[in-house]
């Protein structure tokens, strides 16, 4: 299970440098989300995948899984949601400002200003 | 009950920024309710100085869990002092945004921002567990992101993009970076995290680790050669900002590469730290190469920024008491001076009505008093005796040699002297020679408002020089938490 894990965590990561790398905003935005997903599960995996019983102590239960990266998880998305949210904002008024989401293009208007 | 108090630097001004957010369009509200939270939390920060100077460091866990298990807030001296000149510094900058900040922005939660980042900024500092470091990290750098695009001008759209993508990439490797922790260790309590390195004898994954923290937080704390984002981010949003930002938000990393270099990583230290030891080497010459590059005056003193976090890293490279004083000594200095010197460099901005250092000139016919205060500043960040950046820069230097690494001190030592070249620069081309034209003189009517809290904010950095005697105590309380994890694990771990 780990090494399926591993590839997709692998295949977003990779998938996610892809989109970062590109010019316009938008997608480098989807970049980010799909970085931290990877992030994400990296943490479910790297906490250990076994346990079937939920972590709630009771009698003869010894298999529990480790509620503590799901409790990392659950943060760390409600955090990605709140940057993503921003960022796709911050994107939105630069475009209305700059009349674009191409990095270059900003780039170009901005050094005509200078 | 006492134990509670270590909370107030982060909730005082947290709970403080709600209160602003009901009312944002009353700016004499705003003013006032800002300034009183951050006088009653620099009381509080200062009081719990002198208990932990007294009593010894004090922990608080979260919903009274045993402690590993639970959320830790620990108050130790490195922490303390570090939050305690983070919110004098918030103080100064906020009363310096009176009158240069714009009534446009104060409406438009510019002080609920900075209560905010310094929530972040003091949570970072005092928390106990490295994934609540995380999330202090994000409520900093949310608050910062307000702060850096607030106003909307197209430079700061542009530079927040980068500036917002350059920390989601950082926050996204830290999670990862927690994640092998915590499948190496198992626990996510720094104190614990201690105990359990030191029982497995740092392997070689735990090494690869700290080479990744190092990379999280260099990232945000601009060391070489991942300082790139910084100074073009820094440069485009206005001078209060720009001194909060560079005053605190770099040391949050810095202090985040001491912690974890003190505390977790001290089995391997023949490679760790001489990593550390060459790439704060590395950026303090490419600080000291942007500092001369440029003649904008934001930016000679945004390039400072950088070559500063080389010396404390040089300091915390060396694993020595000497070292680590100094490293502390060096910090606090730091967060004053950076913050004076952006004021100044502002009010500079605001009388000529340019950044160009070419296009200045003469401005102490004018402003006496600017060109000696600025003079005093410029000294004490090169460190000449007895103006602050001196005893840090000593005791680092004396560290250095004492760990036997004689060039590089040599190159520490060197490097003052270019600081001080750059910022004379400043002195010589703006201060002195032929009066050019300032801006008209109704426009330029703030200049008393704006001078007297840098002023002020010079004299304090200028105290804490000359008393640097008196505050040797507190200093040595730190050196000893850095030094011996074990003083730091026993405090956490005592149950």
């Amino acid at each position: 299970m780990e090494v399926v894990m591993s590839f997709a965590i692998g295949f977003l990561f990779m998938a996610a440098v892809y989109l970062i790398l590109s010019k316009s905003i938008l997608r480098i935005i989807i970049g980010t989300g799909l970085l931290s997903h990877g992030a994400h599960l990296l943490i479910l995996t790297m906490g250990g995948l076994g346990g079937e019983a939920p972590p709630v102590l009771a009698d003869g239960v010894t298999n529990m899984a480790d509620p503590l990266p799901q409790a990392l998880i659950l943060t760390a998305i409600v955090i990605s949601f709140g940057v993503t949210a921003f960022f796709l904002v911050l994107a939105y008024r630069a475009y209305q400002e700059l009349g674009t989401d191409n990095l270059d293009e900003i780039r170009r208007i901005l050094a005509d200003d200078d | 009950m006492m134990t509670n108090f270590l909370l107030t630097p982060i909730i005082l001004p947290f709970f403080t920024a709600i209160l602003l957010m009901f009312a944002p369009k009353k700016v004499y509200y705003q003013r006032v309710v800002t300034l009183v939270s951050l006088i009653l939390t620099t009381a509080c920060a200062v009081y719990l100085i002198q208990t932990i100077h007294t009593e010894g460091i004090q922990v608080v866990t979260f919903g009274n869990w045993p402690e590993p298990f639970g959320i830790t807030m620990v108050a130790d001296m490195v922490a303390m002092l570090l939050v305690t000149t983070s919110v004098i510094v918030a103080l100064f900058t906020v009363w310096y945004s009176f009158k240069s900040i714009g009534i446009e922005r104060e409406k438009f939660f510019y002080y609920p921002g900075v209560l905010l980042m310094l929530t972040g900024v003091n949570g970072a500092f005092l928390t106990g567990d490295i994934f609540n470091l995380f999330v202090f990290f994000e409520v900093l750098l949310m608050a910062s992101y307000l702060l850096s695009v607030l106003g909307g001008e197209k430079g700061q759209l542009r530079e927040s993009i980068k500036y917002i993508l350059v920390n989601v990439i950082s926050s996204a490797l830290f999670v990862i970076t927690v994640a092998f922790l915590y499948s190496v260790v198992g626990t996510l309590n720094m104190a614990d995290i201690s105990v359990k390195i030191a029982e497995l004898n740092q392997p070689g994954i735990i090494t690869t680790i700290g080479v990744l923290f190092l990379i999280v937080f260099g990232l945000k704390a601009a060391i070489f050669p991942l300082f790139f984002w910084l100074p073009s981010a820094y440069a485009a949003p206005p001078i209060p900002v720009l001194a909060l930002f560079g005053a605190l938000l770099t040391k949050v990393g810095v202090y985040a590469i001491t912690r974890t270099y003190t505390l977790f990583f001290v089995h391997d230290t023949g490679f760790t730290h001489t990593l550390l030891l060459v790439l704060s080497c590395l950026t303090i010459l490419a600080g000291c190469i942007g500092a001369l590059s440029t003649f904008n005056v934001k930016n000679i003193i945004i390039y400072n920024i950088v070559i500063a976090v080389g010396v404390i890293l040089y300091g915390v490279a060396q694993m020595n008491e000497d070292g680590l004083m100094g490293a502390m000594f060096y910090i606090v200095h730091d967060m004053f001076i950076k913050a004076s010197l952006f004021f100044l460099v502002g009010i500079m901005i605001v009388v000529t009505g340019t950044a160009n250092l070419k296009k200045m000139g003469g401005i102490m016919r004018t402003y006496p008093t600017l060109a000696w205060t600025y003079l005093i500043a410029a000294f004490g960040l090169a460190g000449i005796p007895p103006l602050s950046g001196f005893i840090g820069k000593m005791l680092i230097v004396e560290g250095g040699l004492a760990a036997g690494n004689l060039w590089s001190s040599l190159w520490i030592l060197l490097s003052s002297l270019i600081v001080l070249l750059s910022v004379i620069r400043i002195f010589i081309y703006g201060f002195w020679g032929e009066a050019k034209t300032l801006v008209p003189k109704e426009s330029r009517t703030h200049y008393k408002q704006l001078l007297i809290p840098s002023m002020l904010l010079v004299l304090l950095t200028v105290a804490y020089g000359i008393g640097a005697e008196w505050i040797t105590p507190y200093m040595q309380d730190a050196a000893d938490v850095l030094l011996h994890p074990s003083v730091y694990t026993d405090a956490v771990l005592k149950e």
